[in-house]
């Protein structure tokens, strides 16, 4: 029952430059949406966490090296176009994950997957998990386990969901309020929420009274030298990441410095300076 | 029966269309999701009515206002609390985590008594009657001063509880873990006199000078930190971080100067000099200097001439010019010490050198710099009362200056000094350096009684665990602390009720107070802690329920400061690493570990680097243009005065070479596989070194050699 017929597009802002690289949105997201834990976790292929914080360095030898830290979320990717044909979405023979049109979001329903890890295999981000085994805690423990997101079970594939249990507690609170519309503050994913430095924005892309949007600034029109690529930013600092495979992310990332913003694409020699300063369609600038 | 076409086709259109028909097909392929979608092992959180508690988290020196969400009562994610004068909303990981440690594997459930080497679960009350006993013994053998205590931090009613039964009982060897406030304390009592600490205005600084002062990497009050820095770029304020290792804090600081381990305080005292020479300090502030600001300023320029600071400091001379002259002349400057988190093994020296510069420049109790301040005095406990024993042992001198100091006063003698040893909300056999000597001293003393809410490395080496509640499951006043400008106390309520047979700290003190009758007990006149609470922070208790927190100080504090500059001018040496192989290896600051109590969260441990931590092994860094032989990600045998141990390399361009680094914190030995025998505890590489100003160990990182395994 959807009483806001407008079309969100939910998106998040990453600014690198004011992350610490302290993992309070990867507890945060863990927190929130009951992701279990293992005795060892140290092998980050079968570790789950929606939310993982990369570390990147600029390859410098000392004194030069600087270092950088990327949180990411699944990316929420539009897929070619825009349309809705997410990588992971376009590949799921189970339908259990679907593009919400009405949001902008991923979904991924537990239950329907039967594990076929197609969707892992498809996404560019490594924003998805599977379950090798069954989420087990300490006796006792599962009395903190939260009601609004289902624990899952061995054999199916999870991802961050922009916290979407938020998004329906919100939409709900907007009915019963009968405003019909989602305020900016009611909305806010576990991440950034809990962000000390504050350097997670999210919101509606698509509403220009956003702070995401005001930060972000998506090109409504396709990049003309991609026209696979929709939403680019027109704010020389912000980038995405393989953002000329056209699967249109909704995480964006913002940093001042060049080292970081390169590291969004694979460049080939040269390539990277024909492009570092287009930003958007120039028919709208 | 014969089959021909006709009957063929019949039969076969009347299987298909009863099949179609049929509404086995259907419920076989509903009963099969069913069953398949059964997983009855997989919990299902009772739903419930949404509720938001609040309260403050005490988890370390931080903090933090919290708001819990709670269905039918059951707390099940820990947030920010918004607009609490602190956090301002923020929160960390291990805040967040702290709902695990409400369930955590390795909380003690009950009273334990070590009987033969293994804990046996027994009563409250004779547990209690236990602790009474031998403490009524000392007080027979006249010998209170046998009794020592350690507390994890002195400030709160808590800890105050602890230290008024100690005064009462009369022994005056009740001792702290080092933690940054306690070093502050020291640093403000060394140069402006007793009863004071110091705060920085990092909020509002326009240049902050940090000494290795990991200010997004824990420092402090570390999300208060994060948020100040996270605000530097709008203010346009600058950030300069000196430290060997290009940490978080330096990575995104305006400037990373790198310096050579532990001579921080050679560079500071090298900036003084610069600072004097040059006439770039403020003469107005200067006329409270006092107590050998002459015999300083000619100590500093001789022993500390920029050639000789930089040969030492590995930082070029121009570079310290540069540095010290953008520093006195910006309009708030402030200099922060305290390497990493500003806790364990420091220096005074090097707190009073750094804190030096800040008088230089005279941005002292104004906006963007050092607050000189009073410690809180929102607690009055009444005068305790003593008898003739205790005022005897009162008297007595006390038997070290600091924990490290005591175990090793302990270790090295034959009959320990200490008989009875409390210890809450510490734990000195994980954190201490040198852990298997503090083991060994441990070992000594005839009776440990630990009051603590989880089973660490201290708890398993004492002989009596009185379990006590952790921050969700009981009331408490959190006064702020750790370098924050503003003084703020919080109220921590119970959001939950006890989930095992434990009892808040403050009730333990004061039941074992009352059983042992005199002057101990008239000392202690209330019925349980919350009482207690109610009296001795009368002057607050109103606000503070009613709000939930309190502001003590908020602005600059008024007044006058001065300064003795006694204890620098005497020029102190720097005490350098132990050994002498061809490495240093310091610690590094991690900030998803925390490095004393409580040991951290399986959440944190998930979050850990698998270039920190791969299975059991755990990695140092090194910078590759040092490594020789070594590869990236092989085995290595690390050995230092202290110890050697079988590690990892990781080659990291951002340390300097000759340094190693390692991440405090982990290779835990408690009972819980989540979090235990994962790395090294990097203390057990560390032999202390007691700074002889502060009596206190100053061991910061140790001389090491690695060598392919």
């Amino acid at each position: 029952m959807i009483h806001d017929k407008k079309a969100h597009k939910y998106g998040m802002v990453i600014d690198l430059d004011k992350c610490t690289g302290c993992g309070t949105c990867a507890v945060s997201c863990m927190s929130e949406n009951n992701v279990p834990f293992k005795e060892d976790e140290s092998d980050k292929k079968d570790s789950i966490t929606w939310m993982r914080v990369y570390r990147l360095t600029n390859g410098r030898p000392f004194p030069d090296t600087e270092v950088v830290y990327m949180p990411r979320p699944c990316q929420h990717c539009g897929g070619k176009g825009d349309h809705g044909h997410s990588p992971c979405v376009s590949v799921c023979p189970a339908t259990a994950t679907d593009y919400g049109y009405d949001t902008g979001i991923v979904s991924q329903i537990y239950t329907r997957c039967f594990g076929c890890r197609y969707c892992m295999a498809a996404c560019p981000y490594h924003a998805r998990y599977f379950n090798w085994w069954d989420p087990v805690w300490p006796e006792g423990m599962e009395k903190y386990l939260s009601p609004n997101v289902s624990p899952r079970m061995r054999g199916v594939v999870e991802k961050c969901s922009f916290c979407y249990h938020r998004y329906q507690l919100a939409r709900e609170k907007a009915y019963v309020n009968g405003s019909g519309e989602v305020p900016e503050e009611d909305y806010q994913t576990a991440c950034t929420t809990a962000c000390p430095a504050g350097a997670i924005v999210f919101g509606d892309l698509n509403n220009p009274s956003h702070k995401v949007h005001q930060i972000v600034k998506p090109d409504p029109h396709p990049d003309p030298l991609n026209p696979d690529v929709v939403g680019k930013s027109r704010n020389p600092r912000v980038f995405r990441l393989l953002e000329r495979l056209g699967t249109n992310p909704k995480v964006y990332y913002m940093s001042e410095r060049e080292w970081v913003r390169k590291m969004g694409d694979h460049y080939l020699d040269g390539e990277w300076d024909k492009v570092k300063n287009v930003y958007g369609s120039a028919s709208h600038e | 029966m014969k089959v021909d076409r006709r009957s063929f086709l019949g039969l076969g259109i009347g299987a298909v269309a009863g099949i179609a028909v049929s509404p086995v097909g259907a419920k076989l392929t509903d009963d099969f999701s069913i069953w398949t979608q059964n997983w009855p092992w997989t919990p299902v959180p009772p739903d419930g009515e949404i509720s938001y508690d609040r309260s403050v988290c005490n988890l370390c020196p931080g903090t933090c206002g919290i708001t819990v969400r709670k269905i039918d009562g059951r707390p099940v994610k820990i947030e920010g609390l918004d607009t609490y004068p602190v956090n301002d909303g923020g929160v960390c990981l291990h805040g967040i985590a702290g709902l695990q440690y409400l369930y955590d594997p390795s909380r003690v459930k009950t009273p334990l008594k070590k009987v033969n080497q293994r804990f046996v679960p027994i009563s409250w009350d004779e547990a209690l009657a236990m602790v009474t006993g031998r403490l009524k013994q000392l007080q027979e053998d006249q010998n209170p001063e046998a009794l020592a205590c350690i507390t994890g931090s002195g400030q709160g009613s808590v800890p105050g509880l602890f230290n008024h039964f100690m005064a009462a009982f009369g022994s005056p060897n009740c001792l702290t873990m080092p933690d940054l406030e306690s070093w502050l304390v020291l640093t403000a009592t060394t140069l402006h006199g007793p009863k004071q600490t110091l705060g920085f205005d990092i909020d509002h600084s326009d240049h902050i000078l940090s000494f290795g002062a990991g200010l997004i990497d824990g420092w402090g009050s570390p999300v208060a930190c994060i948020q100040a820095v996270a605000g530097r770029k709008q203010r346009e304020a600058t950030l300069v971080q000196i430290e060997p290792r290009l940490s978080n804090t330096a990575a995104g600081a305006d400037r990373w100067i790198p310096i050579n381990p532990g001579t921080e305080a050679d560079l500071a005292m090298g900036m003084c000099g610069f600072l004097l020479k040059e006439n770039l300090f403020d003469p107005v502030f200067a006329q409270g200097f006092k107590g050998g600001f002459m015999r300083f300023t000619a100590m500093v320029q001789k022993e500390y001439p920029l050639d000789k600071v930089a040969a030492v400091t590995g930082v070029s001379a121009a570079d310290i010019q540069k540095t010290a002259t953008a520093f006195a002349k910006a309009k708030m400057p402030v200099a922060l010490p305290g390497k990493g988190r500003g806790e364990g093994a420091q220096s005074l020296k090097e707190f009073a050198a750094v804190h030096t510069l800040n008088c230089l420049t005279g941005n002292i109790n104004k906006k963007g710099g050092a607050f000189v301040k009073p410690l809180p005095d929102y607690l009055s406990f009444p005068d305790p009362v003593l008898d003739d024993v205790a005022q005897k042992g009162a008297a007595a001198e006390p038997l070290a200056a600091s924990a490290q100091a005591l175990v090793a006063r302990i270790d090295q003698s034959d009959q320990s000094p200490v008989e009875v040893l409390f210890v809450y909300n510490a734990n000195p056999c994980f954190a201490l350096n040198d852990p298997s000597r503090v083991a060994a001293a441990f070992e000594k003393i005839p009776f440990k009684v630990c009051v603590s809410p989880f089973m660490d490395e201290t708890a398993m080496a004492s002989d009596v665990i009185l379990p006590v509640s952790t921050f969700l499951e009981q009331m408490e006043d959190v006064p702020s602390r750790g370098g924050l400008a503003a003084s703020v106390v919080g109220l921590a309520r119970p959001m939950v009720k006890p989930v095992f047979d434990t009892r808040s700290p403050g009730d333990v003190v004061i039941a074992v107070a009352g059983s042992l009758g005199g002057g101990v007990a008239q000392s202690f006149p209330w019925k349980n802690y919350e009482d207690c609470l109610k009296q001795v922070a009368g002057k607050i208790w109103n606000p503070l329920t009613r709000k939930g927190h309190v502001i003590v100080s908020g602005r600059p504090p008024a007044g006058s400061v001065e300064t003795d500059f006694g204890f620098l001018a005497e020029n102190p040496d720097t005490l350098k690493p132990a050994g002498d192989q061809e490495f240093t290896l310091i610690p590094i600051d991690n900030f998803r570990v925390p490095p004393t109590v409580p040991a951290p969260s399986p959440f944190a441990i998930k979050t850990v680097s698998d270039r920190i931590l791969k299975g059991t092994d755990m990695f140092v860094e090194i910078n590759p243009q040092s490594a020789n032989h070594l590869k990236d990600g092989g085995f290595a045998t690390l050995t230092t005065p202290a110890g050697s141990v079988r590690v990892r390399v990781h080659f990291n361009d951002g340390i300097m070479p000759g340094v190693i680094g390692m991440v405090k914190g982990l290779g835990h030995t408690l009972n819980n596989r989540y979090v235990s025998g994962k790395g090294v505890n990097i203390n057990a590489l560390i032999s202390p070194t007691i700074e002889p100003g502060s009596g206190m160990d100053a061991a910061y990182g140790i001389r090491a050699g690695i060598s392919k395994a």
